[in-house]
């Protein structure tokens, strides 16, 4: 069975959107070529939402031949910096103009707060693509000093990679493919991007307003795929000459390998993350209520469904109880805003599908099994929905898997700890390396934590908050590579130097 | 009490907006258009027909005194690093757009002022302010500090921050282009801005005004006063309230800015001012060219333009042909009507510099040089002048030596490439110069040895909004365009953060 007309769904606000289900291809909504398909399932009802099209490699070497060709002819070196820019800003435009279904339909999708993704992803995103397209027409190279007598020069050019694939999560749909596609079509790179086949719907709606801002066709294909069909296709495939990968450490590896095995092209990844989150004694607790709510805010927006989530809480034993006191209170808070996406003020929804509930609900069994306390939450849904409420977990060691492992759901274990020296090592002792927060309020104690935190971002004070305009990457296995800010123009750029001998033009 | 609104009906035009354009005039200060404190107005010539189009109010010191007031007072609450840069970008992208909707409007407009053909207004000076605030849009979010490493005991990082209040001044040969390159990066850095366009070209500027407002920029954020330069430029100049200094205009005014910055507060200052630019035309050029850019490197605006190629250098061995070929497209230059669309050259910018200009030809004469082509007023209505060209120059010539500003180039031959340098060099000027030759490794050895801020290779007048513009030696200081003029417009704050060192004492 083969698909290409759009669907209409409704929402449980009444809202009515017609989506596409085909391939986007050259600006076209268009069947996989061998007829596969994606059943998109709603968290919430546990019921299809909507079937698409689902990318072959039949499917992804006709995308990828015509980013090669938009490369070629209408992208690249064919279009000025300013006009990239202009279409970057136009796209940017029409996600304002149509945030609420935009929002509604990563709610939908996804299974978050439809508030939520209202008033966060799509504002963020839409300020991604802005940022990256001020960013278009300022790309510079150096020239260089090589020689005293006048007759040679060196320079730089920064110059578009190519073709790029891009493989986002299904956690922040939205989000995720601005921070792809800003940077890459900015730095003048055609893109191949392949949402997740738990959440294609949102990109897929997005593919129309890529039209309607008017890219060239082949500028941006969307392909959505299982990871282990579309996605490795896209891996090895030998006309592709970088991938971006956001996702699980483990598919980051493959993806790595897969890679090297063909053209060694271009690899950075974000990836999975332990992150701890530090409340030292000296932090100001009378403003207790704000460290507790970054401490929530950090591990229970989005389910806990973020890569950065703070889940691991390490307390000084000064001032333990109190905050213990304080976080239990907030929590439920927080539980309370648990459940029907579309219902208003709702802070949370179910996880995105059942076999990542199931996982998260294996991870805290074994808790229980390791001897570890279950301070709040950790029961079993019941009815219909794969949700998951927040769950604090105390009585940990290092070792157990709820400290060690990435359980990509609203658990957060706490821990109390002596001194900055002890807490330092827990926090490092991790594979990963993605973020860190603490909260203090002696200065040369903010110094001395930041500076010896293994983490790609540390929040001081704070947590989770991001621009466009600052760079978020891994340390060890979090990633390599960092995205936003100027750095991720890196990721799309090659560097080529020009070194011109004109001694042999004199007149005469 | 002065008229608060210019009008114009543009319906009997050639062509072009071709409707009545009504907008508030007065001088716009915190967010209104008002009059001047003591009530003063200046008449607006059109050169066209040397007719009046009527009057508008310019500023006295103390109209200066209350726009820094303003300026001061957004700054502090509503502007500076109060608006982040995205919100600072997001107002100039909005004021490029509001341009480009009223861009036949601000065409015309520029052209009933300046004399400039409608078709090059448009596509040139309107849509050009158009991408330079664009572009400095997306500079606002994006002017970074540095963190420097030094050792445990310390953190060091520094801050760009915006001046506070400047002023700027501009002048009447690209009025609203010359605002955007203004504008563009001191909003875009956060500072807050008096901005002084040319008496004799205010209408682009005050039609902005309301543009700026509708864009949203909170009051006080941009100030436009129109005013004459000894009043209202010599007031801000010494203003103490008045961070930096930005002017646009003749080497002679540069200084006087200059010095009263200096005997105030020391402002910073940056200046773009005269050139007396050289075309320089090898004997390896592509001739059709060479003798094509380089009529339009004197002819373009008519000759009103600070990097004009007003000298020309001709490789003895071609400069016949070159002859033949370069005057032959001066002649085929059409002057007139500034909306008749085949118009290419219409009238000076005014009396004063239409004077000037013949001032300088007849000099020319005297002083012995050939004219070959041109030297008088075209026509007997309006401040046109004809192409004109001069041969058998001396270097000590004053028409080889001083800033014309119209229509008025001289040519003369060169044998070697180490004469020409040495020729193309002996001014007091180094805003630009061009290399004309297929050689390029030849073209570029020339183009490393010229004293010029631009130096263009089989080209002319090229100005990209990224791409830094500005003088050498008496032609100017500081850089405008591209990523260069964010350091204008900021200052360098280093913060030194003591973790463990102790004292020394």
């Amino acid at each position: 069975m083969s698909t290409s007309l759009p669907t209409l769904l409704t929402f449980p606000n009444g809202r009515e959107l017609t989506v596409p289900t085909g391939l986007f291809i050259d600006n076209k909504f268009v069947p996989s070529i061998e007829g596969a398909t994606i059943q998109s399932i709603n968290p919430v009802t546990e019921e299809v939402l909507a079937v698409v099209s689902s990318a072959t490699a039949k499917d992804i070497d006709i995308a990828v031949a015509s980013s090669r060709h938009a490369f070629r002819t209408v992208w690249g070196r064919n279009i000025p910096g300013v006009e990239r820019g202009k279409l970057l800003n136009r796209l940017a435009d029409l996600m304002e103009r149509d945030t609420d279904p935009l929002g509604d339909l990563e709610a939908l999708d996804n299974g978050k707060s439809a508030e939520v993704a209202r008033a966060v992803d799509l504002p963020e995103a839409i300020a991604c693509l802005r940022y990256y397209a001020g960013w278009s027409d300022k790309i510079f190279g150096q020239t260089i000093e090589v020689d005293d007598k006048g007759h040679k020069s060196a320079s730089t050019r920064i110059e578009p990679l190519g073709v790029c694939a891009q493989i986002i999560p299904w956690n922040y749909t939205i989000m995720m493919l601005a921070w792809k596609i800003g940077p890459a079509l900015a730095a003048g790179c055609t893109v191949i991007l392949k949402p997740s086949e738990l959440t294609p719907l949102p990109a897929l709606k997005l593919a129309e307003l890529v039209v309607e801002a008017g890219f060239p066709p082949g500028v941006f294909n969307c392909v959505p795929s299982f990871g282990d069909v579309g996605g490795a296709a896209l891996t090895s495939h030998l006309d592709v000459d970088k991938v971006a990968f956001t996702g699980s450490t483990a598919t980051g590896r493959k993806i790595m390998q897969a890679a090297a095995l063909s053209n060694l092209k271009k690899v950075t990844l974000e990836l999975g993350g332990k992150s701890p989150h530090i409340i030292f004694a000296s932090a100001n607790l009378k403003e207790g209520p704000r460290s507790c709510e970054s401490c929530h805010w950090g591990v229970f927006l989005n389910q806990g469904q973020d890569c950065v989530a703070g889940t691991r809480l390490y307390v000084q034993a000064k001032v333990y109880d109190a905050f213990i006191e304080e976080l239990l209170h907030s929590a439920k808070e927080w539980t309370a805003g648990y459940g029907d996406p579309f219902a208003e003020g709702a802070l949370g929804g179910p996880l995105v599908s059942e076999v990542q509930r199931d996982k998260v609900a294996a991870y805290v069994d074994s808790a229980r099994a390791e001897g570890a306390s279950i301070v709040y939450g950790g029961e079993r849904w019941q009815g219909k929905g794969w949700y998951y409420l927040p769950t604090i977990i105390g009585d940990v060691t290092p070792t157990m898997k709820v400290v060690k492992e990435e359980i990509f759901g609203p658990v957060l274990v706490v821990t109390k700890f002596e001194t900055e020296e002890e807490v330092i090592a827990l926090a490092n002792d991790s594979t990963y390396g993605l973020g860190a927060g603490f909260h203090s309020n002696d200065a040369n104690q903010c110094q001395r934590v930041l500076a010896r935190l293994e983490a790609g971002t540390v929040w001081v004070n704070q947590y989770g908050q991001l621009y466009p305009q600052v760079p978020f990457g891994g340390y060890k296995q979090s990633g390599m590579g960092r995205e936003l800010g100027t750095y991720a123009l890196e990721n799309y750029t090659q560097v080529k130097s020009v070194l011109w001998d004109y001694s042999g033009g004199s007149a005469q | 009490m002065a008229p608060t609104t210019f009008s114009y009906d543009f319906s009997n035009e050639a062509s072009g907006f071709g409707k009545k354009s009504s907008f508030p005039s007065g001088l716009f200060i915190n967010g209104q258009f008002v009059d001047s404190v003591d009530s003063k107005t200046i008449e607006l010539i059109n050169p066209t027909t040397a007719k009046s189009l009527g009057h508008i109010t310019v500023a006295s010191e103390k109209d200066i005194d209350l726009a820094v007031e303003a300026a001061q007072k957004a700054f502090e609450t509503t502007w500076g690093l109060h608006a982040s840069g995205q919100e600072r970008g997001k107002l100039l992208i909005r004021l490029a757009e509001l341009i480009e909707e009223n861009i036949e409007e601000l065409a015309a407009l520029e052209s009933l002022d300046n004399g400039k053909a409608v078709a090059v207004a448009q596509a040139v000076d309107v849509q050009g302010a158009a991408d330079v605030l664009r572009y400095y849009g997306g500079w606002a979010d994006k002017v970074h500090g540095k963190t420097i490493e030094t050792d445990d005991a310390t953190f060091a990082y520094t801050r760009h921050e915006p001046i506070g209040v400047v002023g700027q001044i501009t002048p009447w040969n690209f009025p609203i282009w010359m605002l955007a390159w203004k504008l563009g990066p001191a909003l875009a850095t956060g500072n807050a801005v008096v901005f002084k366009p040319s008496e004799w070209t205010p209408l682009t500027a005050l039609r902005v005004a309301s543009l700026i407002k509708e864009a949203g920029f909170p009051p006080g954020v941009v100030n436009i006063v129109p005013g004459i330069g000894n009043i209202a430029g010599a007031a801000i100049s010494n203003h103490s309230g008045i961070g930096k200094v930005a002017f646009t205009g003749s080497t002679a005014v540069g200084r006087a800015i200059m010095k009263a910055a200096a005997s105030s507060n020391l402002k910073r200052v940056t200046l773009e001012l005269g050139g007396k630019s050289p075309t320089l035309v090898l004997d390896d050029c592509n001739l059709e060219n060479a003798a094509r850019w380089a009529a339009y490197g004197i002819l373009a605006n008519h000759g009103q333009v600070c990097c004009a190629g007003t000298r020309i250098y001709v490789q003895d061995n071609i400069y016949d042909k070159f002859l033949e070929k370069f005057l032959a497209v001066v002649k085929s230059v059409k002057l007139g009507d500034p909306f008749h669309p085949e118009t290419f050259q219409g009238p000076q910018v005014s009396k004063t510099q239409f004077d000037r200009i013949l001032n300088y030809i007849e000099h020319g004469k005297k002083e012995g040089a050939t004219c070959l082509l041109g030297g008088q007023q075209h026509g007997t209505e309006g401040y046109f002048i004809q192409p004109t060209i001069f041969t058998d120059i001396k270097p000590e010539m004053r028409i080889v030596k001083e800033e014309i500003f119209g229509p008025v180039g001289v040519v003369a031959k060169f044998s070697n490439d180490e004469e020409l340098i040495k020729l193309a060099n002996d001014t007091v000027y180094g805003l630009a110069a061009a290399v004309f030759s297929e050689n390029l490794s030849r073209a570029v050895k020339l183009a490393n040895a010229l004293k010029a801020g631009t130096v263009w290779v089989n080209t002319y007048n090229t100005i990209r909004t990224n791409v830094p513009f500005g003088g050498y030696k008496q032609s100017g200081q500081g850089r405008e365009l591209g990523e260069y003029a964010l350091d204008n417009y900021t200052q360098v704050k280093a913060v030194h953060i003591n973790l463990s060192g102790p004292p020394p004492i």
